[in-house]
């Protein structure tokens, strides 16, 4: 993350406190509209018996069941797609004025989205642990129950850096609809044109090329990996971690500067 | 008496459009400035620059000496600000609402609490303490945001719009919590479309229009800038203003303005005049609803300083 502003006579201590407050706003938030927590299962759920019951007996997965193949792009489909609540959110603060209220108290300019998404990343956590449930319950056996763990926080890590991208897009376009729409509209193709479903050695080689070079394929097999003993972990997990780092370098950085911008 | 609040030749342009040309005004610790001004006349942009949410594009502004752009830590420690629109978390109780504002002012646990209770009480919001903002009307998100604005008793106070959408006792009922305000020392800049708001709260009211501030004072001056006491007609009948409007040049005291309100207006000399209009109308067979002496009001004076009737900010449209 950036550099945290420090708060004359406050320092360092204030504004972890500010983001603590204000990610417990989130998160209550989260509390007060259960319907948000159900939408961001009800629809991976879904996915899950689709792919499970229908795809899944077409599809060739190698030494490991499909179902243990599948969980992997689920959670980190899942986390994704829960991301984009970030943007919404902070579009929402933008247009009721809430921003310019944080904004008028002596608090970390860098809290209010600190705080944000820091009470997205538990929200993310509660549901990919739901999934993992779910996944248990369809047939998934990880390997080890570390391996499950790793993997849960792995997929929480990445959904925390795509909210800095959401934020970003909800600091950008200042409006609830349009920051649903935009948060959501490339997450499709992204999630879908990698190894999350399907093994990418079933689709053209353009398609492959392009799934390889996103931050999804790896993070799919370095989840997947954690998951089932026996696959290659090692190098999709530096590439997945390389991505998550720049991601939230880069995009902590330009949503901190277009939250400076907003005024 | 220091200075509380000083702007100096403020400036800022959004795009083509130049919201602030140049505002200056200042403001003695204890006192309460009204600004005053039509749609679109920079009121809410010199709020925002002064509550350190907006830079100035050239100009100063400060709080208690601190500059709102440089130390804008300092000020957000000592001002509260209700914006013109109520910025509440509809998701959020009330309570939780100004619990959440008095720990990000890091106020002490207890305090955070005391405080809270204490706004909601103030505020006539005790009851609904525990529901969500979303259920509130909205004059009770109003209540809200102005105790929000409270809960680190701020020595300077930025209240845009207050009563905006208030029925008539729950204004009067926030008039009564601002003045108890004022009469603790706090300092209040108030921005306001309703005259007679201006009238009761301010000591010296600022008319803002076009960016500029165009005249200052208090009430009275700003009425006599206007002129002395006047006479006034409504015709019955609109079709009656020109032979009405003739009826009350041959008087002689001066010349006729026609009103926006539709009445016409010409200076008095004194009570004798009412009679010696209302004989000469009578003779002419001529009707009128109301004839009287009026002090001019802030209306008058807003009328003939800014060219045009005060608005409501409920209807948005533009400034002519
Ligand atoms: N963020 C902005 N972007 C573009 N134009 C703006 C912005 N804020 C204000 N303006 C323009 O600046 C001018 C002054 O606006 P301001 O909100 O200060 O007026 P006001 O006196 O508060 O009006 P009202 O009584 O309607 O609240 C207006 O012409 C407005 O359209
Ligand atoms: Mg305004």
């Amino acid at each position: 993350m950036t550099a945290l502003d420090t708060v004359p006579g406050g320092g360092l201590r204030y504004a972890v406190q500010d983001t603590l407050v204000l990610a417990g706003r989130a998160l209550r938030h989260t509390t007060r509209q259960p319907e948000l927590l159900v939408f961001s299962t009800v629809q991976p759920v879904l996915f899950v018996l689709l792919f499970r019951y229908v795809f899944g007996g077409a599809i060739n997965t190698g030494p490991i069941s499909y179902v243990n193949y599948l969980m992997a792009g689920i959670f980190v489909q899942t986390t994704a797609f829960a991301s984009t609540s970030t943007g919404v959110g902070l579009a929402e603060d933008l247009s009721k004025g809430i921003v310019d209220r944080l904004r008028s108290l002596p608090i970390s300019r860098s809290a209010v989205l600190a705080g944000r998404t820091l009470g997205d990343l538990v929200r993310m956590v509660g549901v990919v642990l739901i999934m993992a449930v779910v996944g248990v319950a369809v047939g998934l056996r990880p390997s080890s129950t570390l391996g499950l763990l790793g993997a849960i926080a792995l997929t929480a890590l990445f959904g925390f850096a795509f909210s800095w991208i959401s934020a970003w897009i909800g600091l950008m376009v200042k409006d609830v609809e349009t920051a649903n729409v935009a948060g959501f509209v490339w997450l499709f193709p992204l999630t879908f044109a990698s190894s999350a479903f399907v093994p990418l050695q079933s689709m053209p080689g353009w398609l492959q090329a392009f799934a390889k070079a996103t931050p999804v394929t790896p993070t799919c097999d370095a989840v997947r990996a954690m998951l089932n003993d026996g696959l290659p972990l090692q190098r999709p997990l530096l590439i997945s971690l390389s991505w998550i780092l720049g991601v939230l370098v880069v995009f902590s950085y330009l949503s901190v500067r277009s939250y400076r911008k907003v005024a | 008496m220091s200075d509380a609040v000083v702007v100096e030749e403020l400036v800022k342009t959004f795009g083509k459009t130049k919201a602030l040309d140049g505002v200056s005004f200042s403001l003695p610790e204890g006192t309460v400035l009204g600004l005053l001004g039509p749609n679109g006349a920079g009121k809410t942009t010199t709020v925002r620059v002064l509550a350190t949410l907006l830079a100035p594009d050239s100009g100063r502004a400060s709080v208690l000496g601190l500059d709102a752009v440089k130390q804008a830590e300092q000020v957000r420690r000592v001002i509260g600000l209700a914006g013109q629109y109520a910025a509440v978390d509809e998701k959020l109780t009330g309570m939780e609402n100004l619990r959440l504002v008095g720990r990000l002012y890091h106020l002490p646990k207890a305090e955070v609490l005391s405080r809270a209770d204490a706004l909601l009480e103030r505020f006539e919001l005790t009851q609904a303490a525990n529901r969500v903002v979303k259920t509130y009307s909205g004059g009770m998100r109003r209540r809200l945001d102005l105790a929000a604005s409270l809960v680190n008793r701020p020595k300077v106070l930025f209240l845009d719009e207050p009563t905006t959408g208030l029925d008539p006792r729950s204004r009067l009922a926030l008039w009564e919590v601002i003045e108890d305000l004022v009469r603790d020392g706090t300092t209040l800049l108030l921005t306001t479309q309703y005259l007679e708001e201006a009238d009761r709260l301010a000591d010296r009211i600022a008319v803002v229009d076009g960016g500029r501030v165009i005249a200052e004072g208090t009430s009275d001056e700003l009425k006599d800038k206007v002129g002395g006491s006047v006479l006034v007609a409504r015709p019955s009948s609109p079709d009656d203003a020109d032979t009405v409007a003739s009826v009350l040049a041959a008087l002689k005291t001066g010349e006729v303005k026609r009103l926006a309100t539709g009445e016409l207006a010409v200076p008095a000399t004194g009570i004798a005049l009412v009679a010696k209009a209302a004989r000469a109308l009578t003779t002419a067979g001529l009707e009128v609803s109301e004839l009287g002496l009026r002090r001019p009001t802030l209306d008058d004076v807003f009328l003939t300083l800014t060219g045009h009737l005060a608005e409501s900010s409920d209807v948005e449209d533009e400034t002519p």
